[in-house]
C-alpha cells in the first residue's frame, strides 16, 4: 500500500493538536454561560462517621448565596446506578448498598459531599460552606481490606455483612480440578503480591456545567466525559428521571480520561438538577485536591497467585486469591473490573488448561475505585507475568524459554481458553522475537558487566501480555452482568459538494480521533483525509453511543463507521451507474472517481455527491436524493492485542534508585491505521505504567486520611523518569472478525509495562536474594528489601 | 483564597512599615505562602511584596565572601553565584523553572521547611543571616522545623556565605515533591569542614559533627565511610524510614566529599 496518501498506513499528524498546542481547545471549564452560579461542595473531612445535624441556617445569610442543598434536597431523586451486576460464586447478586448524591445519614470516605452552596461566585460559595454546621459522630473507619472481611470490622454500609460485595469464582466447576491439579504438581510457584492503588490524574479536572430551559423543558450538562450517552442515559433514567429527549449532555474537548471519566458523578446529577432548581446555569470546577478525594482511584487488589508447573516447565493450573477494594460506594462499573475484565485474562498467552480465579470485592472507607488504564488486564497481566518469572528463576529455566513452552502456537487459533474467552488470532511466538531482537537481549550480559563495574546492579525484565479490547458483544457481556449494551454507532454525512461529516458515538479524548478515523473513511472513498471531519461528543447531534474506553474506538466505533461508509458506496454507486447510463454491478469506485468497468467511462465522487442532492437527473423512483448513512455496529468477539515489553534498569545498590536505561516494546495491534499515534500511545500507556511501578500510590492511614492528597507526596512520572522507547508494531495477525483487522492500541503500554519493569529490578538484585518487592518501586522499598534479604 | 490587601512598598523601610498592621504577613517569592493562602489555610489581612525591589537582589562576591541580597531569586544565584560554585549549583537544583525564578533565598531562610535546600548551604557555610535588625549566625539561626530566630517582622535582606576552600552539594530527592528526603552540604575551610544536613531530622537542618570531626582530619570519603548517622531523631514517613534516612546522610555526605575533593 503507498504510504503517500493520507489513508491507512499514513502517520499524519495529529489535526487536533493545532488547538491543543495552540491554547484553542474548548474544554468544559470553557464554557460559562450568562447568568451562571457556582457550585461548591462542602464534603467531609471524616472517613467515617453518622450524620447527625446540618445547619445551613447562617451560611444561607452570607452574600452571594444563592440556595444551599443538602441530602434532603434530594428525597425522592435515585441514586447513582451501578452498570454491572456481578453474580457471587454460590449464584446470588452482588450487594448493591445505595450510593445518594449527597451523604444521607453517614459519611463513608473523606471528600464524601455533604452540602452544595450554589452561589453568586465561587469565593462566596467557599465563605458560605465554612458556615455550615456539619456534626458529625464519628465511627471507626475500615481501610485495610484483609481486616474488612476478616469479621468484626466496622461496617461501612450497615447493611453489608463483612464490608463484602461479592465473592466470585472462575471457572467454578475448574475448583476442585485446578486444587487437585496444584497438589500433585511437580513444582508449586507461590506469590502474594499488591496491585497498587493508583489516582489516575488527567491533565484537566472533572467540570460540570449545568443549564436548564423553562421554556421548553430542556436540561444541558456539559462535562468532561468520555461517554456522553451514557451519562445521559444512566444520569436522566436512574437519577433525575428526565427523558432523553429533554436532555442533552456535551463533552467537548476533554483533556484526559484514562477511564476515571467513564462514570457518573455526582457532581453531574447535581449541576444539572441544581440548574432547574435555581432556574439558572450552575458550575462546578474541581481543583486538583479536591479531584484526589473524588475521582475514582484505580488498581488497589492485593493477590496470592499459585502455578503449578511439571518438570518440563509446562503449566499445569493456575490459582489466584484476590482481596479488590471498591471503596465505599459501588461505581459505575467497579464490580467488573476486578472480575470479568480480570479473570479472562488469567490465562494470558499459554496454554495453561486450568485456571481458577477467585475474588472477593471489599468495602472500605476510601473513595470509590473503579476501571484506570486496562482495568483488570494489568491485575491479571502483572500477576500472571510475575508469577511466570519467578517460576523460571525456582525451575532455572530462562524466563523468555519458559514463556516460549508455554505460548499457544500460532495454528491453534482461534483458541478456546479455560476462562471463557476465545482468542481469535495472534502470534506470541513472533512478538517474542522481535522483542528479543529490538532489547538486544543478546547484548545483555556485556551490559550487566560494564554497569557491575561502575558498582551500579544490572537487570533485564520481560513480560508478555494479552488484553481483551474492543468491548465487546452485547449479548456476552449482558450474560456476565453488563446493565448497557457495548455496541458503537455512526453517521456518515456526505455534503452536496463531497465533503464529508462523520458523527460517531467515539469520544475522543486524547486518542485522535479527528486524524484517525478520516483516515479510515478517506481510504475507503479514495477522497483526500482533509474532506473528512469527525464531530463527536454531543448527544444531541451523534446517534447514540457508547463511548470510549477498552481500547475499543477503532475496533468498535471504526467499524461502525466503516459500515455506515460501505452504505455510502453502495448507494453512491447506483448514483453513478444511473449517470454514466451503466450496470450497477460494473461500477467501480478507485482514487475518488466511479467508474464503468471496460470503458473510459468516469465520474467523480464529488459530481455523484452534488447528483444526490441535486437530483435533476436522477432515479427517483428507486433511489431516495441525499447521502447519508448510519450504522450501528455491534462485534462478535473482543480483540485480543498482544505483546512483548523488555525493561532494562540498573539499581543504585548504595540508595535503592532504580533507572531504567531501555525500555523496548513489540507489539501485534493488528492492522494499524496511524502508525505515529499508535506509537504514542504505546509512549503514554508505558509511562503510565513506569509511573505504576516505580513511583504513584494512593496511601491512606489507619483513619482513612489520604497521606497522599497532592504531588507533594503522590509522584506522578515525570519526562526524566522514562527513558527513549524502543516501540514496534510490525508483527501483525489482523483481527478475524472486523472488516479494519484492528484491535485497539490504548490500554497495551499499561499493562505490559508493570511487570516488565518489575522483573528487571528483581532480575538486578536476584544475586542478593530478593525474590519480590511490591510496587510501587521507591528507592526506599528497593534499599530495604536488599537489605532485608541480604 | 480570603480577602487580602496586596501592598507593593518601594522600599524596606516602607515595607516594615506596612507590616506594622496586625496579620499582615511579608511575600517574597510566595512559593510557600501562596499555596497555603489557596488552600485556606493562612489567612493574612495584608501582603507586604518583597519582590523587585532593587536594594533586596543581588549577588556580589568580596573578600572571600559571597553576599546574596534577601529577594535575590534562585535563577539569579544560580547564574550568578560564580564565586561559589556549590552554592550556584544548590540554587540551580531547587524546585523547577517557576519556583527558581519566583523563590527567593530569604522567602526560604525564613520560612526553614526541613526538606529545603538553602538552610543546608546557609548552615554547612556558616553563613550570616543579615535582617532588618540584625546579624545572626547560621549557628544561632535555625531552631528547628519551621523555626528560626527571626522575630516577628524582621525581613531578612542578606545573607553572606564565607567561600569555603571546596564544597559540594549532593540531594538525594523525594519522588514526589523532589524536595531533599536527604541532602547534605559539604563545606572546607582552612579552620576546619562543616557539614550540614537536611530533609532528615525531625529537628530541621542540623550539623553532623561526627563526619565534621573526621573530615577535618582528612577530607576523603574513605574518613567518613564507616560513621553511621544515628536513626534516632530521623523522619518516618511514607518516602522513607527513619533508618533509611539515616543510611542516606552517610552516602550523601560520602558523596559530596567525593565530588568537592
Amino acid at each position: 500500500m503507498p504510504k503517500d496518501h493520507d489513508g491507512i498506513g499514513a502517520s499524519t499528524k495529529r489535526r487536533e493538536d493545532v488547538r491543543f498546542l495552540s491554547g484553542a481547545g474548548r474544554y468544559t471549564d470553557d464554557i460559562n454561560l450568562r447568568g451562571q452560579a457556582y457550585a461548591y461542595f462542602l464534603r467531609s473531612s471524616v472517613a467515617h462517621g453518622n450524620l447527625t445535624s446540618i445547619d445551613t441556617a447562617e451560611a444561607e445569610a452570607m452574600p452571594g448565596v444563592v440556595r444551599i442543598f443538602t441530602a434532603k434536597d434530594f428525597e425522592g431523586v435515585g441514586g447513582l446506578p451501578c452498570g454491572w451486576q456481578v453474580t457471587d460464586r454460590f449464584g446470588q447478586p452482588m450487594k448493591e448498598p445505595g450510593h445518594p448524591v449527597l451523604a444521607t445519614g453517614k459519611v463513608r470516605h473523606v471528600g464524601d459531599p455533604i452540602a452544595v452552596v450554589v452561589a453568586e461566585s465561587l469565593a462566596e460559595a467557599k465563605d458560605a460552606a465554612e458556615a455550615i454546621m456539619v456534626d458529625i459522630d464519628e465511627l471507626p473507619a475500615v481501610i485495610d481490606m484483609k481486616a474488612a472481611v476478616a469479621g468484626g470490622a466496622p461496617l461501612v454500609h450497615d447493611d453489608v455483612e463483612n464490608n463484602l460485595c461479592y465473592d466470585w469464582g472462575f471457572v467454578e466447576e475448574n475448583r476442585e480440578a485446578v486444587d487437585a491439579a496444584i497438589r500433585g504438581a511437580h513444582h508449586v510457584t507461590t506469590l502474594e503480591l499488591v496491585n497498587n492503588r493508583l489516582v489516575a490524574n488527567p491533565m484537566e479536572p472533572r467540570v460540570a456545567v449545568g443549564d436548564y430551559d423553562r421554556t421548553t423543558g430542556e436540561h444541558t450538562l456539559y462535562t468532561t466525559s468520555q461517554n456522553p450517552h451514557v451519562i445521559r442515559l444512566l444520569m436522566g433514567a436512574f437519577v433525575l428521571g428526565i427523558p432523553e429527549h429533554k436532555l442533552r449532555v456535551v463533552a467537548p474537548d476533554v483533556g484526559g480520561g484514562f477511564g476515571t471519566k467513564i462514570f457518573h458523578y455526582a457532581e453531574e446529577a447535581f449541576c444539572t438538577f441544581a440548574a432547574k432548581a435555581v432556574n439558572r446555569p450552575v458550575k462546578w470546577t474541581c481543583d486538583r485536591s479536591e479531584a484526589f478525594i473524588t475521582d475514582c482511584h484505580g488498581r488497589d487488589h492485593v493477590t496470592k497467585i499459585e502455578l503449578a508447573l511439571d518438570a518440563e516447565g509446562k503449566f499445569l493450573a493456575l490459582r489466584t486469591d484476590t482481596l479488590a477494594n471498591m471503596g465505599a460506594y459501588l461505581s459505575t462499573f467497579a464490580p467488573s473490573v476486578p472480575t470479568w475484565l480480570h479473570g479472562t485474562l488469567m490465562a494470558g498467552n499459554y496454554t495453561t488448561p486450568l485456571v481458577y480465579v477467585n475474588v472477593k470485592a471489599v468495602f472500605t472507607n476510601t473513595v470509590p475505585v473503579d476501571a484506570y488504564r486496562g482495568a483488570g488486564r494489568p491485575e491479571a497481566t502483572f500477576q500472571l507475568e510475575r508469577v511466570i518469572d519467578k517460576a523460571a528463576r525456582e525451575l532455572g529455566i530462562d524466563p523468555i524459554e519458559l514463556r516460549r513452552r508455554n505460548f499457544i502456537k500460532p495454528e491453534q487459533f482461534p483458541y478456546q481458553t479455560p476462562v471463557a474467552v476465545v482468542y481469535d488470532t495472534g502470534n506470541y511466538h513472533a512478538t517474542m522475537d522481535k522483542l528479543v531482537e529490538i532489547a538486544d537481549v543478546a547484548g545483555f550480559p556485556a551490559r550487566r558487566a560494564a554497569s557491575e563495574a561502575k558498582g551500579k546492579l544490572r537487570g533485564l525484565g520481560i513480560a508478555h501480555y494479552i488484553e481483551a479490547c474492543g468491548i465487546a458483544p452485547s449479548q456476552l457481556v449482558g450474560q456476565l452482568g453488563a446493565r448497557a449494551g457495548l455496541y458503537e454507532s455512526a453517521t456518515v454525512r456526505v455534503n452536496a459538494t463531497g465533503s464529508i461529516s462523520v458523527y460517531t458515538g467515539s469520544h475522543s479524548h486524547g486518542q485522535g480521533h479527528e486524524t484517525t478515523f478520516p483516515q479510515v473513511v478517506a481510504e475507503m472513498l479514495g477522497i483526500d483525509a482533509t474532506q473528512v471531519d469527525i464531530v463527536h461528543g454531543d448527544t444531541s447531534k451523534i446517534p447514540m453511543g457508547m463511548g470510549t474506553y477498552g481500547s475499543r474506538s477503532i475496533a468498535v466505533g471504526g467499524t461502525a463507521m466503516v459500515k455506515a461508509t460501505e452504505k455510502i458506496i453502495a448507494k453512491a454507486k447506483k448514483i453513478a451507474a444511473h449517470l454514466m447510463e451503466a450496470a450497477e454491478t460494473d461500477v467501480e469506485l478507485a482514487g475518488g472517481q466511479f467508474s464503468v468497468k471496460g470503458t473510459d467511462k468516469s465520474i467523480a465522487w464529488g459530481d455523484v455527491c452534488l447528483a444526490a442532492y441535486v437530483p435533476h437527473n436522477y432515479p427517483l423512483e428507486s433511489i431516495e436524493p441525499g447521502l447519508e448513512e448510519t450504522a450501528f455496529y455491534d462485534p462478535s468477539n473482543f480483540t485480543y492485542p498482544s505483546g512483548g515489553y523488555a525493561c532494562e534498569v540498573e539499581v543504585d545498590p548504595d540508595t535503592g534508585k532504580v533507572e531504567i536505561l531501555a525500555f523496548s516494546a513489540a507489539d501485534d495491534f493488528g492492522n494499524v491505521i496511524n502508525p505515529m499515534i499508535v506509537s504514542g500511545q504505546v509512549h503514554g500507556g508505558i509511562a503510565q505504567g513506569i509511573g505504576q511501578a516505580l513511583l504513584e500510590q494512593a496511601v491512606y492511614d489507619e483513619n482513612g486520611q489520604l497521606l497522599t492528597g497532592s504531588y507533594m507526596d503522590y509522584a506522578m512520572p515525570r519526562a526524566d523518569d522514562v527513558p527513549m522507547y524502543a516501540v514496534d508494531h510490525s508483527c501483525v495477525t489482523p483481527c478475524t472478525h472486523n472488516p479494519l483487522g484492528v484491535k485497539g492500541c490504548g490500554e497495551a503500554g499499561a499493562i505490559g509495562s508493570p511487570p516488565a519493569v518489575v522483573n528487571a529490578v528483581v532480575d538486578a538484585l536476584a544475586a542478593r536474594g530478593v525474590t519480590h518487592i511490591d510496587m510501587p518501586l521507591t528507592p526506599a522499598r528497593v534499599w530495604a528489601a536488599m537489605n532485608a534479604a541480604g | 483564597m480570603y480577602d487580602f490587601e496586596f501592598v507593593k512598598p518601594a522600599s524596606v523601610a516602607d515595607a516594615l512599615a506596612a507590616l506594622s498592621d496586625e496579620d499582615a504577613k511579608p511575600l517574597s517569592g510566595g512559593q510557600t505562602l501562596l499555596p497555603t493562602m489557596k488552600q485556606r489555610l493562612a489567612m493574612p489581612t495584608k501582603l507586604v511584596s518583597l519582590a523587585g525591589m532593587a536594594e533586596l537582589i543581588g549577588v556580589s562576591a568580596e573578600g572571600g565572601v559571597l553576599t546574596v541580597k534577601g529577594a535575590t531569586p534562585h535563577a539569579k544565584v544560580a547564574a550568578e553565584a560564580t564565586a561559589y560554585p556549590a552554592l550556584a549549583a544548590l540554587a540551580s537544583h531547587i524546585g523547577d523553572p517557576a519556583v527558581r525564578n519566583r523563590g527567593t533565598i530569604g522567602g526560604s531562610l525564613a520560612n526553614n521547611d526541613p526538606s529545603a535546600c538553602y538552610p543546608a548551604a546557609a548552615l554547612a557555610s556558616g553563613a550570616t543571616i543579615v535582617t532588618t535588625a540584625r546579624e545572626i549566625p547560621a549557628d544561632e539561626y535555625f531552631q528547628g522545623m519551621f523555626t528560626t530566630a527571626l522575630e516577628e517582622h524582621e525581613i531578612i535582606t542578606a545573607v553572606k556565605f564565607p567561600i569555603p576552600e571546596a564544597a559540594n552539594y549532593q540531594k538525594f530527592v523525594q519522588p514526589a515533591s523532589r524536595f531533599a528526603l536527604v541532602g547534605v552540604f559539604v563545606a572546607k575551610f582552612a579552620t576546619g569542614v562543616r557539614v550540614a544536613v537536611t530533609g532528615a531530622s525531625e529537628e530541621g537542618v542540623f550539623r553532623w559533627t561526627e563526619a565534621e570531626e573526621a573530615l577535618s582530619s582528612s577530607f576523603t570519603p574513605d574518613a567518613v565511610a564507616s560513621l553511621k548517622a544515628p536513626a534516632e531523631g530521623m523522619i518516618g514517613d511514607i518516602h522513607g524510614t527513619p533508618e533509611y534516612r539515616a543510611h542516606l546522610i552517610g552516602v550523601m555526605t560520602k558523596r559530596a566529599v567525593a565530588a568537592a575533593a
